[in-house]
């Protein structure tokens, strides 16, 4: 029986490992910190980790309209492809910096990427 | 079969469900989003009964010590008795046995609570004037050593609370209290952690209460502590917090001044910019950062930043009458 993309990842200890350095990567990139200004740090922290999950093919019960909602506020406020692209880099290099095989990172983006639409609200 | 008691009612718990879903079963309106244990929207705390520690995951150690715990993912074998973390609770009267000056502008009172408060050095009470105005004031005392509760009051300009206290409060006098509150206090286990305490104005208060709680448990690590003002007439205690690092090696205490020239002894800047500098690279360490709001918020990026896990970092921001909501 095959494993599944969260179980070769290493599960909720790979989340938990990523989170902080994602999150850091996130906070210092002048493309997108500054749609985090003002944000609860822990509050933002927990949702970093729940979309990590969810890129890790972990359990998680984010919807499209979930995400549809969640940004709204930002697309408003000028968010677009330019800035989501901007935090698949950061995922990218999480996992990079994780040691994680190319072919497990291709696989982790597939499914980050699959919420574009959801995320800039089209 | 457990129940789960909140808001006055008691409900029985099903195999295999969580609080969460047996309160929302029951019409019970508790906050809640990702059911899966992760964004902690569902936080609760358990105020008797023991939560099961696998609805205590990604809790900060301090959370989890006061039994806080996610409805979503709880799964009991015993009763509980709930609330939501704003929850009021009980108030005890107190006796003001002591008030001192601390400096032009800070008071250090001292009570006796009629009933015993069991609390730790760092989380802070709520004291009250009258009925129904309270303001809350960190713990600056430490159980095992001082017979009486501590509190720092600073005098707010235009502040209904601390210019009662400074001018119409009186020894011998008694308030009511409530608490104790707050995750902001020192957690024994890891020895030899590096300790990075920030504060300003009467944020000292709760700091100077977890660095001697640090000490007195054993704390071997550094322990650093960096306590800021405009001038020197906002600072405080600095006597008594020199002698300690006299007697504790690694205890060191930078005082900060922000408005211009520092003289000797002391550092030019903002407490929390200083003492970034000074310790450039916090992985691994813990940090504690109490006061000014602002100076609470840029700390905390810059000490996330700095290396510093979220769940390291504990923040008591004080708010006053003059803060901009």
């Amino acid at each position: 029986m095959s494993q599944s993309l969260f179980e070769k990842l290493g599960g909720e200890a790979a989340v938990d490992a990523a989170v902080d350095i994602f999150y850091r990567k996130v906070l210092s990139d002048d493309r997108i910190a500054h749609f985090f200004e003002g944000v609860d740090m822990a509050a933002q922290a927990a949702k970093q980790k729940a979309f990590l999950t969810m890129a890790f093919g972990g359990p998680h019960h984010y919807s499209g309209l979930d995400m549809r909602k969640g940004h709204a506020h930002l697309v408003k406020n000028g968010l677009n492809d330019s800035h989501f692209d901007a935090v698949m880099e950061n995922l990218a290099a999480t996992m990079q910096e994780l040691n994680v095989p190319e072919e497990l990172i291709a696989e982790a983006a597939a499914i980050a990427e699959s919420t574009r639409n959801d995320v800039l609200g089209r | 079969m457990p129940d789960i008691r909140y808001d006055g009612q008691t409900y029985p718990l099903r195999d295999g469900q969580s609080v969460l879903e047996c309160l929302t079963e029951h019409g019970a309106s508790v906050p809640f989003a990702c059911r899966s244990g992760v964004c902690q929207t569902c936080l609760m705390r358990a105020e008797a009964g023991h939560p099961p520690e696998a609805s205590q995951k990604g809790l900060k150690p301090a959370l989890k010590a006061r039994n806080y715990f996610l409805a979503c993912i709880c799964n009991p074998e015993e009763s509980l008795s709930v609330s939501l973390p704003s929850h009021e609770i009980a108030r005890t009267p107190a006796t003001i046995v002591g008030m001192e000056l601390l400096n032009a502008e800070i008071m250090h009172v001292s009570l006796q609570s009629h009933e015993q408060i069991e609390y730790r050095a760092g989380q802070f009470i709520n004291l009250y004037q009258g009925k129904h105005l309270a303001r809350s004031y960190s713990l600056a005392s430490l159980p095992t050593e001082d017979p009486h509760i501590h509190i720092h009051v600073r005098r707010v300009p235009e502040g209904k609370v601390s210019n009662w206290v400074h001018d119409a409060l009186r020894p011998g006098d008694t308030v009511d209290i409530q608490g104790p509150s707050g995750d902001c206090f020192y957690l024994p286990g890891s020895p030899e952690q590096g300790l990075l305490l920030i504060g300003t104005g009467s944020g000292l208060a709760p700091l100077y209460g977890i660095v001697r709680d640090a000490l007195a448990q054993g704390h071997t690590g550094p322990i650093r502590l960096f306590h800021g003002s405009r001038s020197r007439n906002g600072l405080y205690l600095t006597d008594q917090l020199r002698e300690l690092t006299r007697i504790h090696s690694n205890f060191e205490y930078t005082p900060c001044l922000s408005g211009g020239h520092a003289p000797k002894g002391f550092a030019s800047g903002r407490a929390h910019q200083v003492a970034l500098n000074e310790v450039s690279n916090l992985t691994g360490w813990r940090v504690f950062l109490c006061g000014h709001p602002e100076m609470v918020k840029a700390a905390q990026k810059k000490a996330f930043l700095a290396g510093a896990s979220m769940k390291d970092i504990a923040c008591d921001a004080f708010t006053s009458s003059t803060t901009p909501s």
